[in-house]
């Protein structure tokens, strides 16, 4: 009998005073940890991409706990993640619109010229640093940084030489913003339907001759709606789309060059 | 002189990783970064001292008296998983940041064969009391000495120009291979 006992009784009782110790342990160490934090950090898409401006998605969780960032300051996540973020917090939900990542530029293979052949690291910043190979200094490389830099396979390189964006996967994380040293990328509403399609800051001549797609600075479309476009360093841009008036859309589009357009356009075309 | 000799013997001689090839896991998942490198060891190397003293405490004193001797194992995975709990709610409470760093490889301690081997070893060997706190703080420091020589080579790894099917878990396999080489040249210094 007591061969059965007593190991029993042996480990029961070093059980017992291990588990004491770490009870004891446990009161003196314990770290107080918001419970919400794991709720918020579960919703989110744990992308860790870092477009909140925080480290990662925990650390975004315990800013939003902590009060310091906003619910709806995860891009990737959009509307449903703000909303159930929002949820957990017991706080309402801000309005969000979706955004978009948008390139501005038209100038493909057969729009825009090239300088000459260009033999080095194929990358845009690579290029970008000896001028690029195109006539336009403002305009697409095309050796794809984006497409290389979207976590999210939301962009390809199309064969007329552009990437296209992927609406229905773009998250507007923003790291095409910041792969593309010259800056064609920018976030927009989703619900914007105008672009100005070019960054070129040359003179309309000159833009004329290096790019069959850049903005000429005509100002076709600053005068159809001078409320929302303005030709800025002989560049349109788009103060505020929200002003611009729907019926004007098709003076606009009357852009010689092609250069500012609705956005939409092309999609349906593809469609068709 | 017996003291050193373990002691020597524990850190160079017949370091864990090295020698007995025990405890590889970590060796190989926390040896990217020096940092946490350096904190892996040396939570290692505190629960290694500490559950040489324990469980030597537990093998003198209470099974071989009783004539238990063969619960050995069990009641050392006991202290090994009790000291492990206490490393890292220690580790949580004063190092948030460490404690993300070392992830599933802190819990993961309890695993450790190393750890266990050297709870047997000692009670194999039937090392005294000092021998045994000797040897559980050499073996740590052995540990901590190989996985920080790891880090060290793969933070370079990072910048060398490796075959493409060699890199990561190839190449590390491959200097580890090559350190426990080098560490067999420690072979002549006990005898």
């Amino acid at each position: 009998m007591t061969e059965i006992l007593v190991p029993i009784i042996t480990m029961t009782a070093l059980g017992f005073l291990f588990s004491l110790g770490l009870v004891f342990a446990y009161r003196k160490l314990k770290v107080y940890e918001d419970p919400r934090i794991e709720q918020v950090s579960a919703i989110l898409p744990q992308a860790n991409c870092g477009a909140c401006g925080y480290a990662g998605c925990r650390a975004f969780a315990e800013a939003v706990v902590k009060g310091e960032a906003a619910p709806d300051g995860c891009p990737v996540g959009g509307e449903e993640v703000t909303a159930q973020v929002a949820a957990a917090l017991g706080v309402k939900a801000p309005e969000v619109i979706k955004k978009i990542a948008r390139l501005h530029c038209r100038g493909s293979h057969e729009a825009a010229k090239n300088r000459g052949p260009y033999i080095g690291i194929s990358t845009c910043h690579a290029a970008h640093l000896i001028g690029g190979n195109k006539q336009c200094s403002f305009g697409c490389l095309h050796f794809g940084d984006c497409v290389r830099a979207c976590p999210f396979d939301a962009l390809y390189m199309a064969e007329e030489g552009l990437p296209v964006v992927r609406e229905d996967k773009c998250t507007a994380c923003g790291k095409c913003v910041d792969a593309c040293p010259r800056n064609l990328f920018e976030l927009h509403p989703f619900t914007q339907e105008i672009i100005v399609y070019c960054r070129s800051k040359d003179r309309g001549a000159t833009s004329r001759k290096v790019c069959k797609n850049a903005c000429i600075a005509c100002g076709i479309c600053s005068r159809a709606c001078p409320d929302a476009i303005v030709i800025e360093n002989n560049l349109a841009v788009i103060t505020d789309y929200k002003k611009i008036d729907p019926e004007k859309i098709p003076d606009i589009e009357k852009c010689p060059t092609a250069a500012i357009g609705r956005l939409h356009k092309e999609k349906k075309e593809d469609e068709g | 002189m017996e003291l050193v000799a373990i002691f020597i013997s524990a850190i160079l001689v017949n370091n864990f990783v090295l020698y007995y090839f025990l405890g590889i896991c970590p060796f190989l998942g926390v040896s990217k970064k020096i940092d946490s490198a350096i904190s892996m060891g040396l939570a290692v190397t505190f629960v290694m001292t500490i559950t040489a003293v324990v469980s030597w405490a537990i093998n003198n004193w209470i099974l071989i008296p009783h004539g238990l001797d063969y619960l050995k194992i069990v009641s050392f995975i006991l202290v090994i998983a009790s000291l492990v709990q206490l490393v890292e709610m220690f580790i949580r409470k004063v190092s948030p940041p460490l404690y993300q760093a070392l992830g599933i490889y802190l819990p993961l301690i309890t695993t450790n064969c190393a750890i266990m081997g050297l709870a047997l070893l000692v009670a194999l060997r039937e090392y005294g009391f000092a021998e045994a706190v000797v040897f559980g703080l050499g073996s740590g420091l052995g540990f901590t000495l190989a996985i920080i020589l790891m880090a060290a080579i793969r933070e370079q790894l990072d910048l060398a120009d490796i075959p493409e099917p060699l890199k990561g878990a190839g190449i590390s396999l491959i200097v580890a291979s090559i350190m426990a080489l080098a560490f067999m040249g420690f072979i002549g210094m006990i005898k």
